[in-house]
């Protein structure tokens, strides 16, 4: 106090030089005043979107649902994902032995299987296991009791080594086998799979295109509420710049606008896509338990969660400045 | 402080709006700028609050050519002047004390410092009781005196008014132009445009003549 008021004294006949002297009296007080100016925006521009809702509410329900959509479809792909992901490792080819093929016999030929170098694994299943298999999981129990011969034929489950990366020696493989006098039938179980993941990779890459369209339409949302926010400003930005207000001065304001308004619509974002999964799960858990529970519905993690409110914000705070940069420039003083 | 030489301005649509205007203002005199309306007395404050670029000619503020300043260096040449406007333009939606902290806050002050200068310029000003009232609720001399005390918040050297007491009855002209002889005495100088004859007349003071772009008179 007492060195503030000396200062006024000694350099009250020098009003310019005083200025520059007092404006900061030193490092820290300059910081301090920046990280002022920036609490004041990032509140001030909270309390004039808490003090007229309305223009806010439309544009943040509208971005809310456009990143619902983005999130929404981004969550659908990962429970695909799963969903292959847990079927990667019964890329096996299974071996329908003829009729006539004993028990001793299939067993023989499996480990001739084995001798072969990418054979990982190979798994006899008897025609009594068999049928206690289909008996547990089919619900046709009865009906196959009612059988007087086992109509299931031997079964061998052959796991390749790495079957995905060198396919062709396991197409090799498949063809040996399936021409084998024992076979009846052959059928490699990584086809479909390779559709399913070629499909779920469509998916991927559709739901990639989709967020950068719906990125972009995020981004124009904003930007447009912003225009008209510093259009309805522009004489608190006329006077701002006459006593000596930078250009970053006048955006900081404008861009925790754009900040705000990308983090409520991300929460409401979150909360809308979790809600639906939350709809969907019943459906999907009843779909699951006929499938001995494979499958788990999946939501946002944290991580991801965290991811949808920084893209959000990041891109609403992208469409801000980009408008409130070109409406300065065209923001004449006369 | 001020220094015009030979500064000629023209818009491509209207021709020379100043011609050859030459004069200087020292440290801590007050002159008034005069002249019909279309004489060029608005271009001239523009040029000096950088809001235009002469066409020819230096202008010189505080030994600093106007015409050498960068457009990003403009905010900080403007913190060096304060203007005051006819219609004091200040912010309907803030109070006396937040419009006079403006220029502070954008300079980046710190809290204690804005509180202290505000106080300091209301008091200057007369309205040190002021400080929470919203502008609508201020006379129309009042709310030129907070256009006044937000001109001098910061302690430019040089202070343009622009038609100040062109809304405001004698009396309050009158008061007015005795806050800017104070800030006269303690070394600013002040550049009014005005068109208010009698009362450029009463004061004695330096007037500078605008006529159809050119000055007749300084």
């Amino acid at each position: 106090m007492k060195q503030t008021k000396s200062t006024k004294h000694k350099y009250q006949t020098k009003p310019d030089v005083r200025k520059n002297k007092a404006s900061g009296g030193g490092f820290f007080s300059k910081v301090e005043a920046y990280r002022d100016q920036h609490a004041h925006a990032l509140f001030s521009s909270l309390g004039r979107m808490v003090a007229s809702p309305f223009a806010s509410i439309v544009t943040i329900v509208v971005l809310a649902i456009t990143i619902s959509l983005a999130g929404g479809f981004y969550l659908l792909v990962v429970n695909l994902q799963q969903l292959t992901g847990s079927l990667e490792d019964s890329n096996q080819i299974s071996l329908f032995l003829k009729n006539d093929v004993s028990d001793a016999y299939a067993n023989k030929f499996a480990d001739s299987i084995k001798e072969n170098p990418i054979v990982q694994s190979v798994k006899v299943i008897s025609k009594e296991q068999g049928l206690a298999e289909f008996e547990t999981y089919s619900g046709f129990g009865p009906a196959i009791n009612a059988l007087e011969v086992n109509p299931l034929p031997i079964v061998i489950q052959v796991l390749p080594k790495d079957s995905l990366e060198d396919e062709q020696g396991l197409v090799a493989l498949f063809d040996d086998l399936k021409r084998a006098a024992e076979v009846d039938f052959a059928q490699m179980d990584m086809q479909w799979v390779k559709r399913l993941q070629s499909i779920v990779a469509i998916a991927k890459r559709g739901t990639m295109l989709l967020g950068l369209m719906l990125a972009v339409a995020v981004i124009f949302v904003t930007g447009n509420t912003i225009r008209l926010e510093v259009h309805n400003r522009r004489e608190e930005i006329v006077i701002a710049k006459l006593v000596g207000a930078t250009n970053a001065f006048i955006q900081r304001p404008f861009l925790y606008s754009g900040f705000w308004i990308g983090l409520i619509s991300g929460v409401m974002a979150w909360f809308i896509v979790t809600i639906m999964m939350l709809i969907l799960r019943q459906s999907v858990e009843k779909l699951s338990a006929l499938y001995n529970d494979a499958f788990k519905l999946l939501f946002f993690s944290y991580a991801e969660t965290f991811m949808l409110l920084g893209i959000s914000c990041l891109l609403a705070v992208v469409g801000s400045c980009a408008v409130v940069q070109f409406q300065l420039r065209y923001t004449k003083l006369n | 402080m001020l220094k015009f030489e030979n500064v000629t301005k023209r818009y491509p649509e209207t021709g020379d709006v100043l011609r050859n205007v030459t004069f200087h203002l020292q440290r801590g005199e007050i002159a008034f700028l005069t002249g019909h309306s279309g004489a060029g007395k608005s271009t001239l404050l523009k040029l000096i609050a950088l809001i235009e670029r002469a066409t020819r000619g230096q202008i010189i503020l505080d030994g600093q050519n106007l015409n050498h300043v960068r457009e990003s260096q403009i905010p900080y040449l403007r913190r060096k002047m304060g203007f005051i406007f006819q219609d004091y333009k200040l912010l309907q939606d803030r109070t006396v004390f937040d419009n006079v902290a403006l220029p502070l806050v954008i300079a980046g002050y710190s809290h204690y410092e804005i509180a202290r200068r505000v106080r300091a310029s209301l008091d200057k000003v007369g309205l040190l009781g002021k400080e929470r009232k919203y502008p609508l609720a201020l006379s129309g001399g009042e709310q030129q005196r907070v256009g006044i005390a937000r001109a001098v918040v910061n302690k430019p050297p040089l202070i343009i008014a622009d038609e100040p007491t062109g809304n405001l009855d004698p009396e309050l002209s009158a008061e007015i132009m005795t806050l800017f002889e104070h800030f006269q005495q303690v070394g600013v100088t002040v550049l009014i445009a005005s068109h208010d004859l009698f009362l450029i007349k009463k004061l004695n003071h330096r007037v500078l003549t605008l006529d159809h772009g050119q000055l007749i008179a300084s």
